[in-house]
């Protein structure tokens, strides 16, 4: 963000917007919003004075800047509040008075560097869907920046996944759940029991051979693999059964042996952590005498519907 | 709460600075007040309309405050800059630098004007340079007895002040505020008007204050450079004590330049305060700059040669002290130790030195302990707080030769009779010395999380272990800072011991003084002498507060 606002130059490469090349344009020159996550208020002037300030950088009649600045305040919902001093401000207000200053002046591009991530919990959730809305209201391009998966989702139209600096993927969520590229994304977008394998062989069913042993997975048209593909095999969770050892369940196919680790009751159901092989597996487990009959540290049987694995390639 | 953690015990401390004060401080400033107030058990404002009513008194009051404007203004210009290279660049040899840079500020004011004497006097280095290399009869620069020299000297000592202050808020400030405002279209030059400048004008102000405070109160420097046609009212005030014995004129005078220095020390004491609220501070790490272009390392490299520029005068003592003729040479060190007329007034240096030095680590020892109690009191109260604070900062506003003066007058007789006593002394550093002590502690005592001594006792510490185990260890480094600030004020202090001295009690800069009143080389030589041995002892000792310095808000 620091590189395509300009307040740093790239060691290497160039920054375009829109097809011109922006090497060598200091910020102030470039038309574009930016919020920081500390929000970095100008603690000496008030909320008019700090929303003022990029349009009286402009040079803006000052007719014309009372006039946008309230109709900033009135969209961000902080109408009236001009005269009042910073740091009277409470932390929502604070987020709302800073980007009500960053579109002020009509950037081209904004962007927000984990905005919320100050806020507590119950004040995010509120505030991701008030964003989103002045966003979609101003119609402005925006690149927002986050650690938290369900306010990444509650924001953009499409997603970016930086790791290591680089871009691993670029898509809409509905892309991006239906095919992470690679492990990093499906653990950040929230995918539990992802599992890293090697196709063994395909046909009506594709054949994984992976951590907790070999499954099978229900082939779909959507792509043929052929061993020895690397390939990420997502489990969901729903598709898991775990019943308490000892039952033989002859002909089942995905038939596995593990541990729970551990049983947190989650409403609706139970929440279980289950130790297969080496890895880890999420399922969950009714109010039934099923799920309350396991207990951490029993030994049971896990049951893996083939149409519940998803096969996705890697490249 | 409150009531457990201030037992009656705890306030009965507080009875130590307040007596202290009440006896060495309150009371003499009173007698100055009686003497120039009452004449036959009458209120007489005679003494004051005599001021009030003479051009010549006027004319100084005049002068004093304008040369304090013009070597303020010209300090804060000469900071400035630096304050900025410190605040946001990392370079190597920074905290060297840094450290440099603070020299000025604690050398004793003598020092400072020797070091003047040094470079631009009429045997100065830059005068022999000049009549060596065009082959000139006379020195070409003369700048002694002049304005330029006393603004010079006054720019010198303040300077640093201004760095010290402005930099420590620039480094906290959050640069991102600046950034967001160059996304927002603001460019360098307006960025620095509309978003830099108001956040650092309170410090900016408080430096302002204190340089503008001590320039107003200048005594040494306007004594050795200026010469008689440009006396400070702090040198007037001297000169009608001590050598015109006009009491009741001295006294009104001090009155008067009291009342202006309290009005400084209000305003500075208001504009802290607010310093200390309104902007986010950032841990400094992450404030500055990293990245280097070509466009910063010639401001750097531009910056140090200006920095070390600005410490010639200081070089040039050295210089001066260390060559004879344009070649290295001890003897004007040896000429220190020589006593080849057979004076009666002689006396060792070594003798002087251990003065100084016993005095200096005596005033360590009163300043600490009553500075450690009121910065204590301080930290905790709340309400009242500012009152007392005022009260107990007072003596930082009153001028060492009104202190002086007022010691005169009051430790002449029993109760007190104080006259023949080296304690006289001690005591008159140690009024100077523990407003630093106090300003020192204040900000990492205030810092501290209280929740620390409740943890220590719920851990099973008595109240004394806590303090032992967990103050203690907190408070340890700006105690050293304090004391190091308070020993250097000592071996400074040059306006009270004037007026206090006792010849068996001469201290450096007393000596350098009847050094320079002196005629002839051999006087000036020794006075360059001992004028460098001060400055290497005050600058060792600063090397350590380099060390020590708590990385908390500035110390002053």
């Amino acid at each position: 963000m620091r590189l395509i606002a300009g307040i740093e130059e790239p060691d290497e490469g160039s920054v375009a917007f829109d097809g011109a090349p922006l090497d060598g344009v200091p910020p102030q020159s470039r038309g574009f919003g930016l919020m920081f996550q500390d929000l970095a208020l100008f603690p000496h002037m008030d909320v008019f004075g700090n929303v003022a300030f990029g349009l009286r950088m402009q040079r803006m009649p000052r007719a014309d800047v009372r006039q946008r600045v309230s109709e900033l305040l009135a969209l961000v919902n902080m109408a009236g509040y001009g005269r009042r001093r910073v740091d009277e401000l409470s932390g929502g207000e604070r987020q709302r008075v800073a980007l009500a200053r960053a579109l002020a002046p009509a950037p081209r591009l904004l962007m927000l560097d984990e905005p919320l991530g100050a806020l507590d919990r119950a004040l995010r959730d509120s505030l991701q869907g008030q964003v989103r809305a002045i966003l979609k209201e101003v119609g402005v391009t925006s690149i927002y920046v986050t650690h938290d998966r369900d306010e990444a989702l509650a924001v953009a139209d499409r997603l970016a996944f930086m790791d290591g600096g680089r871009i691993v993927q670029t898509g809409t969520p509905e892309e991006v759940f239906r095919a992470p590229a690679d492990e990093f994304v499906a653990r950040t977008i929230g995918l539990s029991n992802v599992l890293l394998g090697v196709v063994r062989s395909s046909g009506e069913s594709v054949e994984v051979e992976c951590d907790v042993g070999i499954l099978s997975a229900t082939a779909t048209n959507e792509r043929a693999f052929r061993p020895p593909d690397s390939v990420m095999l997502i489990v969901d969770e729903a598709g898991i059964k775990v019943r308490v050892a000892g039952a033989l369940y002859s002909g089942a196919v995905n038939v596995l042996t593990g541990v729970v680790m551990d049983r947190t009751f989650r409403g609706g159901d139970y929440g279980l952590k289950l130790r297969v092989g080496d890895s880890e597996l999420s399922a969950s487990a009714g109010h039934g005498p099923d799920g309350a009959g396991v207990r951490p540290g029993d030994d049971v049987t896990v049951l893996i519907g083939p149409g519940a694995v998803r096969v996705i390639p890697l490249c | 709460m409150k009531g457990l953690r201030q037992s009656s015990p705890g306030r009965l401390l507080l009875l130590v600075p307040l007596g202290y004060l009440a006896v060495f401080f309150l009371y003499p400033l009173a007698s100055i007040l009686n003497r120039s107030l009452v004449v036959d058990g009458w209120i007489d404002l005679g003494a004051f309309r005599a001021i009030l009513g003479d051009s010549y008194y006027l004319g100084r009051i005049w002068f004093t405050t304008w040369q304090a404007m013009v070597s303020t203004a010209l300090a804060v210009a000469l900071g400035l800059p630096a304050a900025y290279l410190f605040a946001r660049y990392e370079f190597p040899g920074k905290s060297v630098l840094k450290a440099l840079t603070t020299v000025p500020f604690v050398m004793p004011t003598i020092v400072v004007a020797m070091g003047f004497v040094a470079l631009l006097g009429p045997a100065g280095i830059v005068n022999n340079l000049l009549t060596a290399v065009f082959g000139l009869d006379d020195p070409p620069v003369r700048v002694m007895n002049t304005l330029a020299i006393i603004f010079m000297a006054h720019a010198f000592y303040n300077y640093s002040i201004v760095v010290r202050m402005v930099s420590s808020l620039w480094a906290s400030l959050d640069p991102r505020v600046e950034e967001t405002a160059a996304v927002l279209g603001a460019g360098r030059w307006r960025r620095f008007y509309h978003v830099t400048l108001p956040l650092l004008l309170p410090a900016i102000a408080s430096a302002t204050l204190l340089a503008f405070m001590f320039s107003f109160t200048s005594f040494g420097v306007v004594l050795v450079l200026g010469g008689p046609q440009f006396a400070t009212l702090e040198v007037e005030i001297y000169e009608l004590s001590a050598k015109l014995f006009r009491l009741p004129l001295a006294g009104a005078l001090a009155v008067v330049q009291l009342a202006f220095t309290y009005l400084f020390l209000l305003l500075y004491a208001r504009l802290q305060q607010r310093t200390a609220v309104s902007v986010e501070l950032r841990p400094r790490a992450m404030t500055a700059r990293h990245r280097l272009r070509v466009r910063d390392r010639v401001f750097i490299g531009a910056m140090v040669v200006y920095l070390l520029l600005l410490l010639s005068p200081l070089a040039a003592l050295l210089v001066r002290a260390l060559t004879v003729d344009g070649g290295f040479s001890h003897a004007h060190v040896a000429n220190l130790f020589s006593n080849e007329h057979g004076s009666y007034f002689y006396q060792s240096p070594i003798a002087i030195a251990w003065n100084s030095v016993r005095f200096a680590l005596a005033t360590v020892a009163v300043s600490l302990a009553v500075g450690t109690i009121v910065a204590y009191f301080l930290a905790r109260s709340r309400r009242g707080a500012s009152a007392l604070d005022a009260l107990l900062m007072l003596p930082l506003g009153v001028s060492a030769v009104t202190l002086g003066f007022g010691f005169i007058i009051t430790m002449n007789r029993p109760p007190i009779d104080l006259r023949g006593s080296w304690l006289i002394l001690v005591i008159a550093h140690s009024l100077v010395a523990y407003p630093f002590v106090v300003r020192s502690l204040l900000p990492v005592m205030r810092a501290m999380n209280p929740n620390l001594r409740e943890v220590a006792a719920m851990l099973g510490a008595s109240p004394t272990m806590a303090f032992l185990r967990v103050d203690l260890p907190i408070i340890a480094p700006a105690l050293v800072v304090g004391a190091t600030f308070a020993f250097a004020v000592s071996m400074g202090e040059f306006g009270a011991s004037l007026l206090l001295v006792r010849p068996e009690f001469t201290t450096m800069p007393v000596a350098i003084f009847r050094y320079l009143g002196l005629p002839g080389e051999a006087n000036l030589s020794s006075a360059l002498a001992m004028s460098s041995l001060l400055m290497v002892v005050v600058a060792a000792g600063f090397v350590l507060i380099e060390r020590f310095r708590y990385r908390g808000a500035g110390a002053f």
